[in-house]
């Protein structure tokens, strides 16, 4: 096969899993199912990983035949799967065609082995430790995920209520404004850095981010050096031009030396393409493999050890910072919420901030968009993830997308019915801001939107009616929160449960049993 | 109608079409298109016994079929509750039967187009599908219409409104020549029961407005904007507790009857006494009754009952 060809079918397989990929993310629409959703992102490796060690299932087989496709052909999943890859490619092409002079630019780097193996042991550590944090900023697809959430979503939203405008104007009807219910800015700021931080490593030398930071490059790329297929350099043909270096986007090939470092090659085959001989050709690795010398100097030791004591000291800051956090402010009463609500099928907070990546395609999944990115609500560890967001929205009863959409088993499958008793958090009245204590008029916009009338009114003052709460038919999905009009802040809010519960089905009311007798006379 | 009532009723019309044109802005000819004078037979007509669709059938026989309401090429707007994502034997949202049916209606008497819409409580999407409502108005050859951004509502001013004095309204029923009012009868744990001019909620954006300012007050204010040309209470299915979206169909009950009027103060205190409850216990029934909305006293009224 020729470099070429080689090289079409790499664009092409890539844009394959590149544009559905995305769309996930900026489906406002929700015209993908939850099942295509999952096959859609089978094979993205780390939620495969995480999800596999929660339910061991072949519901998470994706990781085994990426490591089965590494162990074969090299890591095909940094060109063809990562969507991250594929972006950074689309950005060197981008600047490919906008600086045509400038461009066989790369050059071979030396192997940064040091940071590439400290940020590959590092998340491995914190999550053994009970926290995704640092695989939630360094894993390829969550970055992309948060990216095309935060940017594809909203361009959707436009061009979306560009055209309901439009079709508004003309009393056609045809297409319906969406409106965003929530711009959380922290979240917001923090992927923005994220993904420049990877544009412009990009940008300047290629693939220097899946070479140097990415966890999974460094995993996938030390599997690659056993593979089958490999990028090798033929002595008897190869002039030493350089050109193969100079074309190297991973700046792997020394073509001084004739030495390529597989571990770092990323499978574009553009060297193949642009060889103005046979010199350079992916072909069986029939060479002697070369030892991996993996030996960690001291110093090497002594930095991941203090780094990940760093990460551990400021897990114990974030524990502080949490009680402080005011999610709702004081109306005449402050109110405060001490744990943040998780999606039902998280089980507890503490697993989900265990497996939950942040790639936030349960925030682009939900239909009532009540799930958005958080910042310090679940402590430091949990940064991104998403959680309940009441004032936004609420949790729809019949609903339970983001268990099905979820790529790394942090939020559980979930049967509906089970779904409709997990209890993720209770509802607090708080009597002081009620308008119906304050203004003795009725209200009860909190009782009217409760799916289980766990929030119910009782008699008051005169003919007034009142909220009451109770916990044992309570399920936390917000409803109440969200409808309670007191401005600005609640007069109920939900306090989310650390450890998910069950909660009773509401059945103190028999069936109603009236005999209704039709040729009777109106009562008027 | 002796010659008194015909003398009132046409100074009163009269009256109606003049200040219309004192009101400025877009909606300003609103009041000329809605303002007519029912030639019905009846003030009300309550029905029992039949399918939802058989009995507006009936009613709207009993009223001199659609063709009083719903003219030549008229715009046509439909305001059903759907505000539950809940299926149609839970009777948090009206029948889709009936809705269809009465889409057939409208087209039989010549309406362009049948528009219809709800600002729901729950996602309106799922809401729109799962009431069947969506469903049986595509089928019918109506047209639904979102209601879930804020930029289809459009500001109006409430002139006799006390709390409620300004609403930001949907454009589909503020450009329609013919408003069809069609809730469900359903008990309601703020006002104890939502019939007409509570499922007029469902027009308006900020619904978090009236909550806040004397809810009963507010819905009563909201009544005297626009009346609809035509109140269809749907009471085939009737939530009798936990309302309004309530718990299961343990809290349904069947009562196959249904009540027609173009006066929406009549309609709600009928159809409270069909629940079992008096209208005067109902305080948005009590002040909009006082306000001249419409007429409380049922002995006063000419009502024609069918029991099928």
């Amino acid at each position: 096969m020729s470099g070429s060809f080689l090289r079409k079918i790499r664009i092409i397989v890539s844009i394959i899993f590149f544009i559905p990929t995305t769309f996930l993310f900026a489906d406002i629409f929700s015209l993908v199912p939850p099942s295509l959703s999952n096959g859609i992102v089978y094979l993205q490796f780390v939620p495969s990983v995480l999800k596999f060690a929660v339910l061991l299932s072949f519901s998470s087989f994706g990781f085994i035949i990426v490591l089965a496709l590494t162990i074969l052909f090299g890591r095909v999943y940094c060109s063809l799967i990562c969507p991250l890859g594929t972006l950074q490619d689309f950005v060197n092409w981008i600047r490919g065609k906008i600086k045509k002079r400038n461009k066989r630019r790369f050059e071979f780097l030396k192997e940064q082995k040091l940071l590439r193996i400290s940020l590959l042991l590092i998340p491995i550590i914190v999550f053994v430790f009970g926290s995704s944090l640092a695989i939630n900023l360094l894993d390829p697809y969550s970055i992309y995920g948060k990216f095309a959430g935060n940017y594809f979503r909203p361009i959707m939203v436009g061009l979306n209520n560009i055209a309901a405008f439009v079709s508004d104007r003309f009393k056609l009807y045809a297409v319906y404004g969406y409106d965003l219910k929530a711009f959380i800015l922290i979240p917001f700021i923090i992927t923005t850095a994220l993904f420049v931080f990877v544009v412009v490593m990009s940008w300047i030398k290629g693939r220097l981010y899946c070479n140097t930071v990415c966890p999974v490059g460094t995993l996938l790329g030390y599997v690659s050096k056993f593979s089958l297929f490999k990028i090798v350099i033929k002595n008897e043909e190869c002039l030493s031009c350089g050109i193969c270096a100079k074309e190297c986007r991973a700046n792997c090939i020394d073509s001084d030396n004739k030495t390529i470092d597989t571990s770092r090659c990323v499978m574009c085959f553009d060297c193949l393409t642009n060889c103005p001989t046979n010199g350079i050709v992916y072909d069986f690795s029939f060479r002697k493999q070369q030892s991996n010398n993996l030996t960690i100097e001291q110093s090497k030791r002594d930095f991941i050890l203090k780094s990940s004591l760093f990460l551990f000291s400021l897990s114990t800051i974030a524990a502080q910072v949490k009680k402080k956090i005011i999610v709702t402010k004081p109306s005449t009463k402050p109110v405060f919420r001490k744990n943040a609500v998780s999606p039902p099928g998280s089980v507890s907070i503490e697993k989900f901030n265990v497996k939950c990546t942040a790639c936030h395609l349960c925030v682009s999944a939900c239909p009532t968009q009540v799930l958005q990115p958080s910042f310090l609500e679940y402590g430091f560890l949990g940064m991104l993830q998403p959680r309940m967001d009441n004032i936004a929205s609420f949790c729809n009863f019949e609903c339970k997308i983001c268990s099905d959409v979820c790529p790394t088993g942090a939020i559980l499958p979930i049967d509906l019915e089970k779904k409709k008793l997990t209890q993720i958090g209770k509802a607090i009245f708080v009597k002081d801001n009620c308008i119906v204590n304050t203004q003795k008029t009725d209200c009860g916009a909190c009782s009217e939107h409760c799916p289980t009338k766990a929030v119910h009114m009782v008699p008051f003052e005169g003919k007034l009616v009142i909220p009451e709460t109770r916990d044992d038919y309570c399920i936390g999905c917000g409803a109440c929160e969200y409808a309670c009009p007191t401005k600005p802040y609640k007069a109920i809010y939900v306090e989310g449960n650390r450890i998910h519960q069950i909660a009773k089905k509401n059945v103190e009311q028999k069936k109603l049993e009236e005999k209704i007798n039709y040729k009777e006379e109106f009562p008027f | 109608m002796n010659r008194r009532d015909f003398f009132r009723k046409s100074l009163q019309a009269g009256l109606l079409t003049g200040a219309a044109a004192a009101f400025p802005g877009i909606y300003g000819n609103y009041f000329e298109k809605t303002s007519r004078i029912l030639p019905a037979a009846f003030d009300l007509v309550a029905v029992k016994g039949g399918e939802a669709d058989v009995m507006f059938d009936e009613a709207i026989k009993a009223l001199g079929g659609m063709k009083n309401f719903v003219k030549q090429n008229q715009k046509v707007c439909l305001k059903p509750n759907v505000g539950w994502d809940v299926s149609p034997e839970r009777a948090g949202n009206t029948n889709p039967k009936l809705v269809s049916r009465v889409i057939k209606h409208c087209f039989d008497a010549g309406a362009k187009e049948v528009l219809v819409f709800d600002h729901t409580c729950d996602n309106w999407r799922r809401c729109y599908s799962n009431s069947g409502i969506e469903k049986a108005v595509k089928d019918a050859g109506g047209k639904m219409i979102s209601g879930d951004t804020e930029n289809y509502y459009q500001d109006v001013s409430v002139k006799s409104g006390k709390r409620l004095t300004s609403a930001k309204v949907h454009e589909v029923l503020l450009d329609s020549d013919v408003f069809i009012n069609m809730p469900i009868l359903k008990s309601h744990s703020s006002t104890r029961l939502t019939i007409c001019m509570k499922n007029l909620m469902g027009v308006v954006w900020d619904r978090g407005y009236w909550h806040s300012n004397d809810l009963h007050q507010c819905i009563a204010d909201y009544s005297t904007y626009r009346k609809p040309d035509l109140n269809i209470v749907d009471a085939y299915y009737v939530m009798k507790r936990n309302g309004p979206r309530g718990v299961s169909v343990d809290d349904v009950t069947t009562m196959k009857s249904q009540i027609v009027s173009a006066d929406m103060v009549a309609a709600d205190a009928a159809a409270a006494k069909l629940f079992g409850m008096e209208p005067d216990d109902i305080s948005y029934i009590k002040i909009a009754g006082a306000m001249g909305v419409g007429k409380k006293d049922l002995s006063s009224l000419n009502i024609k009952r069918i029991i099928m």
